[in-house]
């Protein structure tokens, strides 16, 4: 772009002054407005929309609830029991954002399954993929960090157990598992730092969530089809044809949310955590919040302290590599039946691996989990590069635009903002 | 929205503008009611908390305080000044023509029992504690109160006399309990 004043073509002078010094209304026109927008996105393509709300609603009642915590292990306990009874709509705030964590990942999980189905990392988008993973990563030391805050029972005992993991790496682990602690066991420092952190990371998802969005309006998203848009005929303006349907989503989206904060607040949670942190007594059965199930499954599933740490963290690190592994052209699962089954299998062992880390670390449940580890590692490492040779995909569409509308499709799309000029190609 | 007539008539088109107009006015209304409902508990979560609420009163017992001493006590976070006037400060604060008082008050309307003069001991200029509770404290040109940050003098009613605050020190709700208890508060 050359130097100079923006050629601006907003019609307000005043904000056209400032366009034309610092463009963000042509950059937002142009990023959300017309931003051509494949035009046949089904209702998965509401959770990218939905995750960033959710990250908003976590950051605002985070910052509230920041207001009135206190990051002391003498205090930390008592203050969110005072934000639940003294501070004025404190239960309100504290169970958004609670719930809040339980509800970001339900859209995250959606997020990424509908990724892995629809093909979404595939070139061009490895590096958007990656950002996601990246901002998945973050999330998951958020979580766990802001699940400590609270310093009930399974705070501590969760942070132990967590923390520890580090402990099993050779030469350097105790040294990690030392300077996370701040100390020789999980006490005031580690909360106190903890808080900082978790208040922290939050502002850095956003950073990568920007990159994600920045990569995403590069490459243009994938869509149900997994053909790339070949013209105009294939994709409509975002607004307000996204904007609308993402609303739709958001509507449900809260009607959930709302369901979970107001009828079971502590469905998703565990009673224990609302008893004080006793650092000289266990609870007889420590389990993570229901999102970390499914690693937790994984770390038990090997009788190998190094072997379960490696593995557990390599189930979400085999997610990086994924556009070199699944070596088929073909994105959408829609045409490919046999990598089809296979991934519904694969869902199938990361649902049992959830139900299997909620259990206690007994006979059934850790053959079963020993099988479905073995699965959710070889449905990446084995079944994906080598389908991409011996399968043969059903025959893609030749374009989007014909496969939505079934007939010929010529001519342009529809004008952005041209609902009211409807073409008789439209509808057929 | 795409229907087969290839070109709607005027009168279609007008109503389908009406409608239109209808559901952004009642979409944006609900959407404006919605944001509002979701703001007030967070601006609400700032107001005082229901323990910061409980702690805001506070007893003092009187008699340890002869005449012509002070006490200063903390009520909601704040300093109190509790004086036992002698009679000469009395009829000296009385005796001040309303002329001279830029936030015109008598001394009478100030107190509840004559000795007893009760203030919130924060300057009315920009809040800080005036001096002249300590005997060894500087009390100021009308031998009441001094506020060191920016020169306010304040006389035996705490009336402002001179300086840039603009108002006498305020007196706080407070009750006799007996003669020689009072709660602020």
């Amino acid at each position: 772009m050359a130097i100079g004043l923006h050629d601006s073509q907003v019609k307000n002078p005043v904000l056209r002054w400032v366009d034309q010094r610092l463009p963000v209304i042509t950059m937002i026109q142009k990023e959300y407005g017309t931003f051509p927008t494949p035009r046949n996105f089904n209702y998965f393509w509401n959770f990218g929309a939905l995750a960033m709300i959710n990250l908003m609603i976590m950051i605002a009642t985070g910052i509230f609830l920041a207001m009135h915590y206190q990051p002391n292990t003498a205090m930390a306990f008592e203050s969110v029991e005072r934000i639940m009874r003294d501070v004025n709509y404190g239960w309100l705030i504290r169970y958004v954002h609670m719930n809040g964590a339980s509800m970001f990942f339900i859209v995250v999980y959606i997020h990424i399954f509908r990724g892995l189905y629809y093909g979404s990392y595939k070139a061009p988008r490895e590096l958007l993929w990656m950002l996601g993973v990246v901002i998945f990563l973050l999330m998951m030391a958020t979580a766990f960090m802001g699940y400590v805050l609270p310093w009930g029972q399974m705070s501590l005992w969760g942070a132990v157990v967590i923390t520890n993991l580090f402990s099993a790496f050779p030469v350097v682990g105790d040294f990690i598992v030392t300077l996370l602690w701040g100390g020789f066991s999980v006490d005031n420092p580690t909360l106190n730092r903890f808080f900082a952190l978790h208040y922290l990371l939050p502002f850095m998802i956003v950073g990568v969530v920007f990159l994600h969005v920045a990569a995403l309006h590069i490459t243009g998203s994938n869509n149900p089809l997994g053909v790339e848009p070949k013209g105009p005929q294939d994709t409509i303006p975002f607004h307000p044809y996204y904007t609308i349907k993402d609303t739709v989503g958001i509507v449900v989206y809260l009607m959930v949310f709302a369901a979970l904060v107001f009828f079971a607040p502590n469905y998703l949670g565990h009673p224990d955590n609302y008893i004080p942190a006793n650092p000289l007594s266990t609870p007889a059965h420590i389990v993570p919040e229901w999102y970390f199930l499914p690693y937790y499954a994984i770390l038990r599933a090997v009788p190998d302290k190094l072997g379960g740490v490696i593995l557990m963290f390599s189930s979400i690190l085999v997610w990086f590599a994924l556009p070199w592994l699944d070596t088929s052209k073909v994105r959408s699962m829609n045409f490919r039946p046999v990598a089809r089954m296979f991934f519904f299998l694969w869902c199938v062992s990361f649902v049992v691996l959830m139900y299997c880390g909620g259990k206690p670390a007994e006979e059934p449940y850790v053959t079963v989990s020993r099988i479905a580890t073995a699965y959710y590692f070889a449905y990446f490492l084995v079944v994906l590069p080598l389908l991409g040779r011996f399968e043969k995909p059903m025959p893609l569409p030749e374009s989007i635009s014909r496969a939505v509308l079934g007939i010929k499709a010529m001519g342009a799309g529809p004008l952005p903002g041209g609902a009211a000029t409807a073409k008789p190609m439209e509808k057929a | 929205m795409a229907d087969t007539a290839t070109k709607p008539s005027v009168p279609t088109a007008a109503i389908d503008a009406g409608k239109r107009d209808f559901l952004t006015l009642t979409a944006t209304a609900f959407a404006a009611v919605g944001v509002g409902a979701i703001v007030w508990p967070f601006i609400a979560s700032m107001n005082p908390a229901r323990d910061v609420l409980a702690l805001a009163s506070t007893e003092v017992d009187l008699t340890p305080i002869t005449a012509g001493m002070a006490v200063t006590v903390l009520w909601r976070g704040k300093p109190v000044f509790v004086r036992h006037r002698t009679a000469e400060e009395i009829t000296a604060a009385r005796a001040v023509p309303m002329s001279e008082l830029k936030d015109p008050a008598t001394d009478q309307s100030r107190v509840r029992r004559d000795p007893w003069l009760v203030v919130v001991g924060v300057c009315t200029h920009l809040g800080c504690v005036p001096l002249g509770q300590r005997p060894t404290d500087v009390r100021g040109d009308y031998n009441g109160w001094f506020c060191p940050c920016h020169g306010s003098h304040y006389d035996g009613a705490a009336r402002i006399r001179r300086g840039p605050a603009p108002l006498n020190l305020p007196v706080p709700d407070y009750t006799f309990m007996s003669p020689t208890q009072i709660r602020i508060g």
